[in-house]
Parts: C-alpha cells; sequence; structure tokens
C-alpha cells in the first residue's frame, strides 16, 4: 500500500504539503498509468507534468485531476466521445476544470464517455468502450465510465463528470467509488459540451467522500458566463461525522419497491445499510414521492427535446467533421450528421425533435415540464419530515458488455432511481456500499438544494461504517 | 396611374427589425462593428462553440424598455427567451436566441397605428455568396462574417392597421425618428440596422375579414417599401379579378425591376419548435429598471410633439407631423417661433402663418437639406411670415424675398425695401389708377358684379394683380373694387 496511486487525492496533497513526495513525481506516477491503461477509461493523457508553477502551495497541491471529455479544455482534444468532434480543440477552457487547475489540480486527461454524454455504459463511446476495472467483461455504466473506471483503477486520484440524469452517480456505483451530482447551478455549466441544458451538472468522481468534498469546494460558485449558476451559500465544509444521530432518512416506495426491477443483491445491500444508518443513531421511515415513477417518463421527452437544439451546432460549418455536399447545402448537412452521429445520439435527437413539434408540443413537452414540476413539489415536501431520502443508485451492478444494447428501454432503467433528483435539481450523492457477487453496489442519499456539506457529512458518517475496500479494481 | 381599384382595400402590417446601438452583442461581451475586417468581433458564444453559453446584455434589456414606454406599450414584469430551431449557415448554433410567446413588451400604439408587440432577438450572421445572383442558389461559394451574428435585434410589430402604399412610407419614418430620438439605434435602412418586411392583404371595400396576406422581403429603403407594397397590391388585386387565389407566400422584391419573387420553399417551410431557452433565466423588469429607463426617454417623443404643433399651435395634422417626424424641421420652426416673440400669448407671429414658410423654404434649399444650415436665419423667416400676416408684402412677392433669403441671406425689410416689393394698399395712388383702369377694361365684367355675380369679379382682380407683379393681395383689391362700385 506505499504505491503513491493509493493514496486519495487528499492524502496525496498532505504529503505534497508534508514535502514527501513533488507534484511532478505524483503526475508522473498517474500519468504513466493512464498512459498505459488497457480500459480504454482515457481520449486523451497529457504527456508531461506541468511546469512547476508553485501548485504544491494551491489548495489542491498540485494533485492532478481526469477530465471527462465533453469539458472544454483549451488546445487539448474536447470531443464528447463523438466522431463528430474528432480531433476538435477548442480555444476556451470550461469554467469548472479552470477553477481546479487555479485551485492546483492540473488537467491529467480527457475521459472517456458515452457520445454527448447520453448513455448508461460509456458503449455509446464514438471511440469505443471503456472496461470495468473489477471485472474487463463488464460495463463501467455511464455516462462518465472513463471518469468513473479511471478513479477506480488508480489511473487517476479523481475525476470530474457530468451528471444529466445518474451519469455521475451510476458509474460511480458500478466502479465502486463516490460520485456526487450538486444542486443545479452550483457549478457552472460554461464550456460544458451541452446535453441537457436544465439538467446537466459537473460533479467529482473520486474515492472517497473527503475528496468528493475538496473538488466541490473548489468548484462551485456564480460564473458570469452562466446565467443559471447560482452563488452558493456558505462554504463546503470538510466532512467529520462520525454518526447519525438525529438524521431522518426517507425510503420512498414508489422508488424502491417492485417496480424499480431492482436487483435481489442490491436490495440486499441496500436493506443492510438502512439498518447500519439506524445503528449510527438515523432514524428510517416510509416517504411518499407519489410522481417519481413518471421521472423517467418526462426525463426521456425534456433531455432530448434540449439535446435536440443543442445539437443542432454540429452542422459541419465551422469546426468538427464535414462530408461535402456535392455544393448543396442540406445534402452536406445530412451527410455530416449521418456520419458523425452514433445510433443513440441519433435517435434522441429525433426524440427531442418530435417532442418539440408543432401539434405535439403540450402533449409531450409541456406535459413533462409539468410531471418535472410535481417531482420537485414531491421533493419539498418530503424534506419538511426528513433530512436525505435514501435508495439504490442503480437497480444492479455492472453488467456484461452488449447485454442491453439491444434494448433502449432495458437501459434507460439505469436512471429509475437516479432520474427524479436531476429533475428537481436537487444534490445527490452516490457512496460505495459493498460487493454484490463481487462487483460494487452504491447507496444514493439524496437532500435539499444547497444541502451539499451536511449530505457529504451524512455520506462520511456511512463510509466509515461501511469500510468499503475498492483495491481489489486498482489491480 | 394608381395601381388601387376603388373595390378593393389594402390591408398591411409591418414588422420593422431594430439593431441597438449597444456597445456590445446580444449574449457575449463582442463590440459591435459596422464594415470591420470579417470575424474579428467573435468569441465562442457568438461563434456557438461547444460549450458556450449566452448572458443577457442589460443595456439590450434598457433600451427595450424604453421602445416599449416610447410606444406606450405594457412591460412584461418577466419575460421569456425561447430558441428557435432552424438550420441555417448564419446561424450558428442553429437555433436563434428570441422571445416567443411571453415578450418584454406588448400593445401600445404609435400615430394611428396599434403596436402588437416588441421583443428582443439576436441578429444572424452576414453571409457573403460569390457568383451572379448574390443569393446563396447558384452561389460559386459563400462564406460567412460573424462580425453581425449576436447583435441586439427588437422586432416592433404592428397590428395590420396601415392602409396604403403611402402609409407604409411614411409611418416607418415616424418610427425611425422615435428610435433616433431615443438613441437606442442607428436606424440606418442601407446599413441594415433598420429592416422592415410588410404582411400585404386585400380585401373588398366594407369587408372586415382579413384576405391570405403575403410576406415582403428585402426593401432596404421607406421608398422601396412604398413600391413593393403597391407592387404586391397590384398583383394581389389582379390575382382576385382573374378569379386565382392568393397563396400565403414569402416574396422578395427587386427594386430594379419592381418584381417580387417568391423564396424558395425550402427556405421558409420551418417548424420552428420554439422551447424556452434553459441556458437563460426570465427577464424580470424590475420598478428599478422601469425607472432607469422613464428617466432615459426624451421629454418630448415625435408623436407628442405633433400632436402639441397640432392641438396648441394650430398646424394642419400634415405639417405638424412633417416636422414632428423630421426633428431638423420642427427644430427650425420652433426656433423661428422663438425668435418671434417665443410662446408667451404676446405672439408676434402667427404658427401657421409661419409653418407654410418652412415647406417653400426646403423647397429652395433641396428637400433633404437642414434649413438651419441655409442662408435663411429662423428670425429671418419669422419676419417674412410676421410681414406677409400684417399685408406688409403679398404672398407672391414674399416668395420672391425668400428666393433672394435663400441666395444672399440678410433681413426680409431691407430687401422688400431695395427691392421695392411692399404691398401696394389702397392708400397708393398707383394701386387706385390700376383698379380705375381694369373697370374701363372690362364693362361687362363690371355689370355682371353690379347685378349681383360676384364671380365676375374674378377677372378684375386678376388683371390688378397681373399689373402690380403680385406686389397687391388679392383680397384688398377685391375689397377696394367692390368699394369703388358702391358694393
Amino acid at each position: 500500500m506505499s504505491e503513491l496511486t493509493d493514496l486519495t487525492a487528499a492524502a496525496a496533497a498532505e504529503r505534497i504539503r508534508a514535502r514527501e513526495i513533488a507534484p511532478a513525481e505524483l503526475f508522473e506516477a498517474y500519468r504513466a498509468r493512464a498512459a498505459a491503461n488497457d480500459l480504454n477509461a482515457y481520449t486523451w493523457v497529457a504527456d508531461a507534468p506541468p511546469p512547476d508553477d508553485g501548485s504544491a502551495q494551491a489548495p489542491l497541491a498540485g494533485v492532478p485531476v481526469a477530465v471527462k471529455d465533453l469539458f472544454c479544455t483549451e488546445g487539448v482534444p474536447s470531443q464528447s466521445g463523438s466522431k463528430i468532434l474528432e480531433g476538435y480543440r477548442p480555444p476556451y477552457t470550461a469554467t469548472v476544470v479552470a477553477k481546479l487547475a487555479q485551485a492546483g489540480a492540473p488537467l491529467l486527461g480527457k475521459t472517456n464517455q458515452d457520445e454527448f454524454a447520453m448513455g448508461s455504459s460509456n458503449e455509446n463511446s464514438g471511440f469505443g468502450p471503456v472496461l470495468n476495472p473489477w471485472d474487463r467483461s463488464r460495463v463501467p455504466g455511464g455516462s462518465s465510465g472513463g471518469s468513473a473506471a479511471a478513479v477506480a483503477a488508480g489511473l487517476a486520484p479523481w475525476a470530474i463528470g457530468t451528471d444529466t440524469g445518474g451519469s455521475i452517480r451510476q458509474p460511480a456505483a458500478l466502479c465502486g467509488i463516490v460520485g456526487l451530482k450538486p444542486t443545479y447551478g452550483a457549478c457552472s455549466r460554461y464550456g460544458m459540451i451541452a446535453f441537457a441544458s436544465s439538467l446537466d451538472q459537473a460533479g467529482p468522481l473520486t474515492r472517497d467522500v473527503t475528496d468528493a468534498a475538496l473538488i466541490l469546494r473548489h468548484t462551485i460558485g456564480r460564473d458570469r458566463h452562466d446565467s443559471t449558476s447560482l452563488e452558493f451559500p456558505g462554504e463546503i465544509a470538510l466532512p467529520q461525522a462520525e454518526d447519525l444521530k438525529g438524521i431522518r432518512l426517507g425510503v420512498p416506495e414508489e422508488l424502491t419497491g417492485a417496480e424499480g426491477g431492482i436487483e435481489p443483491g442490491v436490495h440486499e445491500n441496500y436493506n443492510a445499510i438502512i439498518a447500519l444508518a439506524e445503528g449510527l443513531g438515523a432514524t428510517v421511515e416510509p416517504c411518499r414521492l407519489e410522481h417519481a415513477p413518471h421521472a423517467l417518463s418526462a426525463y426521456y421527452l425534456i433531455a432530448p427535446a434540449e439535446a435536440s437544439a443543442n445539437l443542432a451546432r454540429f452542422d459541419g460549418v465551422r469546426y468538427g467533421l464535414r462530408v461535402d455536399g456535392d455544393a448543396d447545402l442540406i445534402t452536406m448537412y445530412s451527410r455530416t450528421r449521418n456520419a458523425g452521429f452514433g445510433p443513440e445520439v441519433k435517435r434522441r435527437i429525433m426524440l427531442g425533435t418530435y417532442a418539440l413539434s408543432s401539434g405535439y408540443y403540450d402533449a409531450y413537452y409541456g406535459t413533462a415540464q409539468k410531471v418535472r414540476t410535481k417531482i420537485a413539489e414531491d421533493f419539498h415536501t418530503a424534506f419538511e419530515r426528513f433530512d436525505f431520502i435514501v435508495t439504490p443508485t442503480s437497480p444492479w451492478t455492472a453488467f456484461e458488455l452488449g447485454s442491453k444494447t439491444a434494448d433502449p428501454l432495458a437501459m434507460y432503467l439505469n436512471d429509475f432511481m437516479t432520474v427524479p433528483m436531476s429533475l428537481a435539481g436537487i444534490p445527490a450523492i452516490s457512496i460505495p456500499s459493498g460487493l454484490s457477487e463481487g462487483l460494487p453496489v452504491g447507496f444514493q442519499l439524496a437532500g435539499p438544494a444547497f444541502s451539499e456539506s451536511r449530505l457529504l457529512d451524512a455520506a462520511y458518517a456511512l463510509e466509515r461504517a461501511i469500510g468499503f475496500d475498492g483495491s481489489e479494481a486498482r489491480g | 396611374m394608381s395601381p388601387l381599384t376603388p373595390e378593393y382595400e389594402p390591408v398591411i402590417g409591418l414588422e420593422i427589425h431594430v439593431q441597438l446601438s449597444t456597445r456590445t452583442k446580444m449574449f457575449c461581451g463582442c463590440r459591435l462593428s459596422f464594415n470591420d475586417p470579417p470575424n474579428i468581433h467573435t468569441c465562442p458564444t457568438c461563434l456557438g462553440l461547444p460549450g458556450a453559453l449566452p448572458v443577457v446584455n442589460a443595456r439590450a434589456i434598457h433600451f427595450g424598455i424604453m421602445i416599449g414606454l416610447a410606444l406606450g406599450c405594457e412591460i412584461a414584469e418577466r419575460s421569456l427567451f425561447h430558441r428557435k430551431n432552424y438550420f441555417y449557415p448564419d446561424l450558428p448554433k442553429g437555433y436563434q436566441i428570441s422571445q416567443y410567446d411571453v415578450p418584454l413588451c406588448r400593445g401600445g400604439r404609435l400615430g394611428d397605428v396599434r403596436i402588437h408587440r416588441v421583443h428582443l432577438e439576436e441578429d444572424a450572421a452576414k453571409l457573403n455568396h460569390l457568383g451572379a445572383s448574390g443569393r446563396i442558389h447558384g452561389s460559386d461559394r459563400s462564406w460567412v462574417d460573424f462580425n453581425r451574428g449576436g447583435t441586439p435585434l427588437v422586432e416592433i410589430v404592428t397590428e395590420p392597421d396601415l392602409r396604403s402604399p403611402e402609409q407604409a412610407r411614411e409611418w416607418p419614418a415616424l418610427l425611425r425618428t422615435t428610435l433616433r430620438q431615443l438613441g437606442v439605434s442607428d436606424v440606418n435602412m442601407e446599413e441594415g440596422s433598420l429592416r422592415v418586411d410588410a404582411n400585404v392583404s386585400v380585401r373588398p371595400v366594407g369587408s372586415t375579414q382579413l384576405g391570405t396576406k403575403t410576406e415582403l422581403k428585402n426593401m432596404n429603403s421607406f421608398r422601396f417599401l412604398e413600391r413593393g407594397v403597391r407592387a404586391e397590391i397590384s398583383r394581389q388585386i389582379a390575382l382576385l379579378e382573374r378569379g386565382e387565389p392568393v397563396m400565403q407566400e414569402t416574396l422578395h422584391f427587386d427594386p430594379a425591376t419592381d418584381t417580387l419573387t417568391p423564396l424558395r420553399s425550402k427556405e421558409e417551410a420551418h417548424d420552428y419548435r420554439y422551447f424556452p431557452e434553459p441556458d437563460l433565466v426570465p427577464v424580470l423588469a424590475t420598478e428599478e429598471m422601469l425607472a432607469a429607463a422613464r428617466a432615459d426617454l426624451p421629454t418630448e417623443l415625435p408623436a407628442e410633439r405633433a400632436a402639441r404643433f397640432e392641438t396648441e399651435l394650430g398646424l394642419n395634422a400634415d405639417t405638424a407631423r412633417l416636422f414632428a417626424f423630421r426633428t431638423e424641421l420642427g427644430d427650425y420652426f420652433e426656433r423661428a417661433l422663438a425668435a418671434a416673440g417665443g410662446n408667451g400669448e404676446q405672439r408676434e407671429v402667427d404658427p401657421v402663418e409661419l409653418s407654410n414658410w418652412i415647406p417653400q423654404l426646403v423647397e429652395r434649399i433641396g428637400s433633404d437639406a437642414d434649413p438651419a444650415g441655409s442662408n435663411v436665419a429662423p428670425e429671418s423667416l419669422a419676419t417674412l411670415a410676421t410681414m406677409v400676416k400684417a399685408k406688409e408684402v403679398s404672398r407672391d412677392a414674399a416668395r420672391e424675398v425668400l428666393t433672394r433669403l435663400v441666395q444672399e441671406g440678410g433681413d426680409p425689410r431691407a430687401i422688400v425695401e431695395r427691392e421695392g416689393l411692399g404691398a401696394l394698399t389702397a392708400e397708393d395712388d398707383g394701386l387706385g389708377k390700376l383698379i380705375d383702369r381694369a373697370l374701363a377694361a372690362d364693362p361687362a365684367a363690371v355689370n355682371q358684379v353690379r347685378s349681383g355675380n360676384m364671380k365676375a369679379i374674378g377677372p378684375l382682380v386678376g388683371y390688378v394683380m397681373r399689373e402690380t407683379k403680385g406686389r397687391a393681395d388679392g383680397g384688398e383689391i377685391t375689397r377696394l373694387i367692390r368699394a369703388r362700385l358702391g358694393l
């Protein structure tokens, strides 16, 4: 356990501050592992540590960070997992990445992902699927699968990803690491290649809860480039709770009952964690989220609708792929988009275009927005009685590559328990809660908007009690 | 020949796009420019690069509220931006950010035309086509200049209240003056900062139903606008006369030939799939913002000025509007009025008399010239008008004096004195003798006048006026003749 890459990011930063290791040494250790990785977790890896700019003195002490491909990074490929952006190097850097660099976390590499963040298995990447380090025949989850696999496999000390309907939490669960989706607006979206603007949110994927708190602390805040970003009330405290005394946990029957199709091993683990939480002093009671079962339907109208517009800019005119149209504009558009987008992206563009079409708008997009409001109200009501809502993160553990690709609807069910929080814009965290048949299981806690510090505290107390060991995945 | 047959009435509504003269673009910090080298005022946002986000320009909202207040609109406390989706190379995001069903301003009126709505949006980039047509079809190569892309626009939509091609030229001129006075736009049609599209339909006179309308584009001057609308009215009437229907379509006006050609249906057959722009938050027009906009309004807008000229000074409606729409004429008029004794009760010059002389002046200095730059000082024109009113100089002679003033400047009294252009009055011997000669020369007319046919006095008066070369006033001559005949 003396390997540098076995340290959590916070522990590595501690060593750097104590001058036991140099930032460049740590960077090189990870860079070498990342460059040699056989999980296809990265789409680009830095070839040298950044010049010593005194980052050892910065809050994050020079501990490098892996960044999901869809974050724009100046001069570095930023392709959002899509062939239509193959080789695209943006002229500017996303706010969140710039803030991390400023806080002393330089860019280690860009991680593979489902194309335009559309997927739950990373099999939709234009650059090939990512393998799960716990079992290479299985998926790492998605869409931030590269980030999750890299952190789990010790190819990065920590990473950032984005979560639209579960894209941080679900791969974190399937890879046995921590994943946090902050309150919508907590972190700037500027420079994130958009999937669904009203849902996309950046967040950390880390080995433990403390590391997640550290990344969050340095990425939150109002950004003048993002009108939907918000000033975060207060600071993110480092978690230190040792128990859950006085914490009221709500168990939503609508999500954790039979309807979600939760695997027995996952359900068993969930019940065990509930019992553990009670042992730590929490009170646990059922709660109602009446409209939550409709979340998936609403999500698969709203997200594709926004995506259909967000992806219109990939037209072959200014950047990225262009396939010649024999002097005809429409043919150029059509050939470019046909060649550049994968099947899932095309499916969602068509779904979204249809949902917004004249004559269908009210029935589809309009109704979905009403459902979204109802879901947010349900949470609001629930949080009058409960501190947090708890569910399994995913209905199942990592599944075999190719086992769900033929059935998009089955694939969409991955998000059954993560999508409601996304629609409500509230923070939720997934922590590794044990193994089922040798594969990691995730436990999700969701709190009211801007409750991140309390949420991290509760997750931290549980994490200590669970004592999950993820070293197996680092080989 | 008028294209309007009396059986049909045109119904015209206008959609006016106005580029706001903010310092920066609608949703990013790039500077506004005109005729700069291409693509130097761009950034990730106005190029639609992946990951870039829009941020609303607060100054554009301020200007939008000013326009709304000036047009008497209701300002929405909360308005929304939507995405208007369509593919075109001048639209880098694949959608235009515009306001849709919750615009910044609703209702209102300017002059005799009601305003339907005023909303904010972003301009498209500029396409340049290399090739004979100058349009995208059949061009050899096209390129895009994104300097213009993202320029703040307001779209002002009128109710279909206009009824003639002339009105379609005149009303936008009032709007342009109003916007210019607000200082919110350069309102230059040649440079494209003011663009007017017209929706035109015709219907039988007396009908209250609207006919099928067509949309006319590319009319980049008020004159073209009038011609385009006139041509389209003729075309529609001709169709209806032949028993053929008017098709709802968008037409491109070619000012070189006065013809209208349909835009290819592919260019306009759109379902724009509007939905609320998720990258922006609603625009909240606070009391502070309204107060700030109100404080920036000029004390008197052109429509208010026209009303004041008409009701307080007694000018006829056409002249009042002319002076209000062409602020330089209104300003000159008011300076002349002030020079001649101000606006007090003891006004020395009659405003109506004075107002008649300004078009005369404009006729002599060129219709687009500013009289303030001419040789005629406002007080000189006021003096001339006063002399006419006091019958010190006849109207005909005064026109001659004005011509001299335009040529050499100076004081009208001195010119009248020097040239001997003063009015001949009853006290003048010469006038009495001329009247005697007129009566002697046409005894038949004299007899008719004596027997009560007053119309017969015309030739007698005309004779005297000719002989005095216009120096005597017609009314005065009539009075003198009647007195001479004992009537």
